[in-house]
């Protein structure tokens, strides 16, 4: 129930990383037969993974997972065009991978807007328009949100930044795989992607950069990916998001609407029994595997221990579940009080849930909400 | 691993509270935290007048499992002491019982034994064994909690001034606090001394 953060790997990547792993272990640069094996199955990799998103397999380029493309995307397009301008728009709800680069490009003179959202957590399309400046280099903006499952209008914001001739990048990690997200329809030149969120291995992932993109590469050392990307590729992990890719492309639709009828089945089972509790995010454009839940007069890391006790592993933004003091940032973003965001729940689904568990987690959170609530001193009989 | 560092006995305290629930009859009753740090706890107290022996208490708690153990824990130790007694109970005294807190959850247990003491302080002003000044004031203004700082109002320097006068309470707050903040400050300052008798203003 925290798909979010990570998948099981499905079955068909293990056996085919099981393959590369024995038959295609070869330095792909080498120019005999073992590289050559290694060299074609990475290819084939990158056949996969572009199709998945629509992309030219030249434009595809893998990396060590979301976080390294993320970096690789902001930091190598605000170097790369500097001298053009230094400013970079971003929203106030992204991931960290987007966040610290955009602070730390700030640190080198870079400015940096992040955009405010709607109580829904949307960018509103007009607000980012009012913002773009003359020295505008890029603008990476969430294809949809970690925390809430918010999927942002990233055609919208991509029409205007191609008429504006500013780069475009967007973290895709909670949505490849999960919703249609193909680069020409979304209007992007660069979109990040990585592997575990989509059933398949960890310490791998891509970055599509469209062609003619100016980025300067992510690793300086032996010209691989195409002297973007230097280190020996990591055949095996390559395979097996390539074969995550390819099971996520066809059960697409199945999947969204297997997961969507679980989410509402879980939302309003949980909803009607528990008073004051909320769905956070917007009810209409969301991850179909993403469910945000408010609770008043509860704290959220008491509530995911209970869980965890029962054997459902969820998560929380409740400032208490981390070292840090504050509480999420997309929560305090979206115009929740402190207080409401202590509150919140995060139930992420996978193809391999079915309605028996969800029924089963729907009947355990609105027991142990009913547990807590028992004891809050906010409790009014 | 234990889950998020805590001990066994945290977790059985968590899971199994001792003591939850509110006394309806209480003789004093006390609310200490606050609800934007996610961390409050309410204690009620039965206390016995001729011997002074805490005979029954009672908690309710907005908070982690950190929050909920430690006063659950507090509870236990305090229960069937004087207030003389019960007035020692430590921090320290909590976390040992807990076979330890992980570092960033040991406020949590000196929330729990600030909010004994100054239960016990209260109902010592109730049955007038102890005048309501400035420094009685004060120590319940630090069972109160800045959001901003993670820390009580007096410790963050959120309190210029306390004045009192009688059965008049005057508390006054930093003027560099915005107006949410200052507000719900206030609230959680009226409802520290509430129960006592008091005119109390916060400006």
């Amino acid at each position: 129930m925290d798909h979010a953060s990570t998948t099981p790997m499905a079955p068909e990547v293990i056996e085919a990383m099981k393959t590369a792993f024995v038959e295609t272990f070869g330095n792909a640069s080498s120019l005999h037969q073992p590289g050559l094996a290694a060299r074609g199955a990475l290819e084939e990799a990158r056949e996969g993974v572009a199709g998945l998103i629509g992309a030219k397999a030249e434009e595809v380029y893998f990396t060590s997972g979301g976080t390294e493309s993320d970096n690789f995307a902001i930091k190598g397009v605000a170097l790369r065009n500097r001298d053009r301008g230094r400013h970079i728009i971003t929203t106030s709800i992204e991931h960290p991978a987007v966040l610290e680069p955009c602070r730390y490009l700030e640190q080198q003179g870079f400015e940096v807007t992040y955009l405010p959202v709607t109580k829904e957590g949307l960018v509103e399309v007009d607000v980012l328009e009012s913002v773009i400046r003359k020295d505008t280099i890029l603008i990476s903006m969430m294809h949809a949100n970690n925390e809430i499952g918010t999927i942002q209008p990233i055609a919208e914001a991509g029409s205007i930044a191609r008429d504006r001739g500013i780069a475009f990048h967007t973290d895709a990690v909670q949505t490849v795989g999960k919703i249609p997200a193909k680069v020409d329809d979304l209007g992007v030149d660069l979109l990040s992607v990585s592997s575990h969120k989509l059933h398949g291995p960890k310490g791998v992932g891509a970055l599509y950069i469209r062609e003619g993109t100016n980025i300067e590469p992510m690793m300086l050392g032996g010209g691989h990916e195409r002297g973007m990307r230097s280190g020996t590729e990591n055949v095996p992990g390559i395979v097996g998001l390539a074969a995550a890719a390819d099971l996520a492309g066809r059960n697409l639709e199945g999947d969204m609407t297997h997961l969507a009828g679980m989410r509402d089945r879980l939302a309003e089972f949980v909803l009607v029994r528990v008073k004051d509790s909320w769905v956070n995010g917007s009810r209409t454009r969301r991850l179909p595997n993403n469910l945000n839940l408010g609770f008043s007069y509860i704290e959220g890391e008491a509530l995911l221990l209970r869980l965890d006790a029962e054997g459902i592993a969820v998560s929380t933004g409740s400032a208490c579940s981390s070292k840090k003091t504050v509480a999420s940032h997309v929560l305090t973003a979206i115009g929740l009080r402190p207080e409401e965001a202590h509150g919140s729940l995060r139930i992420t689904l996978g193809r391999e849930n079915t309605d028996e568990e969800v029924d089963f987690v729907a009947r355990a959170i609105v027991d142990v909400a009913e547990k807590l609530l028992a004891m809050s001193p906010f409790r009014r009989s | 691993m234990s889950n998020l560092g805590y001990t066994e006995k945290v977790l059985d305290h968590f899971r199994n509270p001792r003591n939850p629930g509110r006394i309806e009859d209480a003789d004093v009753t006390t609310k200490v935290g606050s609800a934007a740090c996610g961390d409050m706890v309410q204690l009620y107290l039965k206390v016995n007048p001729d011997t002074e022996v805490i005979e029954d208490i009672k908690f309710e708690s907005f908070g982690c499992a950190a929050n909920i153990a430690s006063t659950s824990a507090t509870t236990e130790l305090a229960k069937g002491k004087t207030l003389e007694e019960a007035k020692k109970v430590h921090f320290k005294d909590v976390v040992e019982e807990l076979g330890g807190l992980p570092k960033h959850k040991v406020h949590c247990a000196m929330l729990a034994t600030s909010g004994l003491k100054a239960a016990i302080m209260k109902y010592e002003a109730k049955r007038g064994k102890r005048t309501v000044d400035e420094d009685f004031v004060k120590r319940m203004m630090t069972g109160v909690l800045d959001p901003a700082k993670g820390l009580n109002i007096v410790a963050a320097k959120r309190v210029d001034r306390i004045e009192v006068e009688g059965k008049k309470v005057r508390v006054v707050l930093s003027k560099d606090l915005d107006d949410d903040t200052r507000a719900t400050m206030a609230e959680d300052i009226l409802s520290a001394l509430t129960g006592l008798d008091l005119e109390v203003s916060v400006e």
